[in-house]
């Protein structure tokens, strides 16, 4: 398990365009962070300054070990990202795809060793994607693709996972089914999470903790329940909603987040 | 999957390569009977002494004119059909060919100034300048796209490098075309160049390619499984720990020195970069591990046999070796489209 620390992290676009402006937070060990916010709010770009894949100012650390100081490789066993929208190859097996997970972990010239295989087969097992393994991506459904993507970031073995958007393109029960095989996965591979989710309920039921982000900026941190109040979400979303959090007998948090007829003048 | 697998697939290309040998060696206008040469072929390996009924002087045709021939046509479809694998991996798109980035553009401008410009001047050197010209043009085209795609960001984006390509491309050839329109006197020569042959080749030709080939070729296959992390996208790439731009300049460089010296003796052949590497995907699958071991014994083998029909169709005249690719190899990989399913 790692502790994440971010001090005061810019994304900037170009010269004008701030995405992301001086965040700073600590994201505990084993904890679930939903990064929560409308389109453009920086949550993308968020993700993607802590794998590197945009330039960012400020610093953001791993277990007092700042990113940027890792090389691509050894970032990469720390951290393994989950894009919004994976460009899965229809022609790659569902095992070359989970196998290349072990990136990381071959020298440059080296090929997958047995560890390497035994791990992407293993990862492959856990997520009962057994029978689909030798199958081409090209044939699968986008729940079991969505699958294969999670086993191809878990077989990197890193303790922090991040998940952009991890169910935009799934139905309502296969988004269910993702969420609860990540909550899963989070207790039994120990891991940190941070994911950026546009689905209010979905972000407010499994997360431990969200982030709300407009503009760039964080607008409120917290609890489902302080976090997702009908006016805030009435001022930053420009919507109509009624929001209803409870906590069940099993003491899990159900966050309902409804949008009202009448939609308010901008 | 297995490795098993793939050393059969690896010994069905050997085959393959063998058999077009034999025949390239075999078939030809003048020379001995066509059924004698395989015997022969034979005889002449260290400690075997057998008669074939091949002379001396039949011998020589078949090695002194026919075997480089047949030598630099397997190095040249080899060498074309691995780097269009490669570039069709590295920038993720189908339609993609090895002359991409200006290696044909800049060697065709290359031998044009040779063949015009610089015509007078070197008339009575030993050496002919044309393959070398070539070969400094098509380093120095593909160079400047590389320079103009890196200044917009395009280290970031193989996009971008693509859309380099293609205008550095139209740039290279508008000049090409101003300096033919002024030397008319020479594009007949300039456009049997740009045809691309084989018929010309000599030992020497081989010689001259040999290392780039194998260099290029050793660096590509050692970057199999960069190419199949490029397969998920380059942003996927870079988060699994691949250094992109810098792995892509790499794979680059040595795609577009292997392809620009075997253009610069060959001229242009088209076709066998593009198609054969998709056949190969249609039959083995498109990992690059076995992709690029196939396609270039695949492109080797078919440019042999393609140089086939080339000397005997049209006799005395020759058939330009592109015609004859695009002639067999377009229905042929019509074919494949229709019966088999991408990747099944």
């Amino acid at each position: 398990m790692s502790t994440i620390t971010f001090s005061d992290v810019s994304v900037q676009y170009g010269k004008k365009r701030v995405a992301l402006s001086g965040f700073s937070d600590s994201v505990d060990a084993g904890e679930w962070v939903g990064l929560i916010g409308p389109n453009g709010a920086g949550k993308s770009s968020l993700l993607r300054a802590i794998v590197g894949l945009v330039d960012s100012s400020g610093s953001i650390e791993i277990d007092g070990t700042p990113l940027d100081q890792l090389s691509d490789r050894d970032r990469a066993k720390q951290v393994a990202y989950v894009a919004q929208d994976p460009l899965i190859p229809d022609d790659m097996t569902a095992y070359e795809y989970v196998l290349l997970g072990r990136t990381p972990y071959i020298s440059y010239f080296g090929s997958p060793s047995r560890t390497d295989r035994i791990v992407a087969s293993d990862v492959i097992d856990r997520l009962r994607l057994g029978e689909f393994a030798n199958r081409l991506l090209g044939q699968l459904s986008g729940g079991e693709r969505q699958r294969v993507v999670l086993a191809r970031a878990l077989a990197q073995q890193a303790p922090v996972l991040l998940l952009d958007e991890p169910t935009s393109a799934l139905d309502i029960g296969h988004q269910q089914q993702a969420l609860e095989l990540v909550t899963e996965l989070r207790r039994s591979e120990q891991l940190t999470i941070i994911s950026a989710l546009h689905d209010l309920t979905l972000a407010g039921t499994y997360t431990d903790r969200l982030v709300m982000l407009h503009h760039g900026d964080v607008v409120a941190v917290g609890d489902a329940a302080d976090v997702l109040t009908a006016d805030r979400l009435g001022e930053i979303y420009n919507v109509c909603v009624t929001v209803d959090v409870d906590i069940d007998e099993l003491g899990n948090r159900q966050v309902v987040v409804v949008p009202r007829r009448g939609f308010p003048a901008p | 999957m297995s490795a098993q697998h793939d050393a059969r697939w690896f010994a069905g290309g050997t085959i393959f390569v063998l058999c077009a040998v034999v025949l390239g060696a075999s078939i030809g206008p003048a020379g001995p009977d066509w059924w004698r040469v395989p015997g022969e072929l034979i005889n002449r390996l260290p400690l075997i002494e057998f008669n074939t009924g091949v002379s001396d002087a039949e011998w020589a045709i078949v090695w002194k004119i026919r075997m480089p021939r047949v030598v630099l046509g397997g190095l040249v479809g080899g060498m074309l059909s691995l780097a269009g694998a490669t570039y069709q991996g590295v920038f993720r798109n189908p339609l993609v060919d090895p002359y991409l980035l200006g290696a044909a553009a800049g060697a065709g401008l290359g031998a044009t100034v040779a063949l015009t410009i610089g015509r007078g001047a070197t008339a009575d050197w030993p050496i002919d300048p044309v393959p070398t010209v070539a070969f400094v043009f098509a380093v120095a085209t593909v160079m400047v796209t590389y320079a103009v795609g890196a200044a917009f960001n395009g280290s970031r984006s193989g996009v971008t490098l693509v859309l380099a390509g293609v205008a550095v491309v139209s740039f290279t050839s508008a000049i090409q075309t101003f300096i033919l329109q002024r030397n008319v006197e020479a594009i007949r020569e300039v456009f049997r160049w740009i045809l691309g042959s084989l018929s010309l080749a000599s030992w020497a030709d081989v010689r001259l390619v040999v290392p780039y080939v194998a260099v290029s070729t050793v660096v590509l296959l050692f970057h199999r499984r960069h190419l199949d992390a490029f397969r998920v996208g380059d942003d996927e790439a870079a988060t699994l720990g691949v250094s992109v731009a810098r792995t892509r300049l790499i794979i680059v460089v040595a795609a577009t020195l292997g392809t620009a010296a075997v253009v610069s003796v060959s001229g242009l052949i088209g076709f066998v970069g593009l198609v054969v590497p998709h056949v190969v995907r249609l039959v083995a699958g498109a990992g690059h591990r076995r992709l690029l071991p196939l396609s270039l014994l695949g492109g080797a083998g078919f440019l042999i046999l393609a140089d086939v029909p080339g000397r005997m169709l049209a006799r005395p005249a020759e058939t330009p070796i592109g015609v004859v690719t695009a002639f067999i190899g377009a229905p042929f990989f019509l074919y494949l489209l229709r019966t088999r399913r991408v990747g099944g």
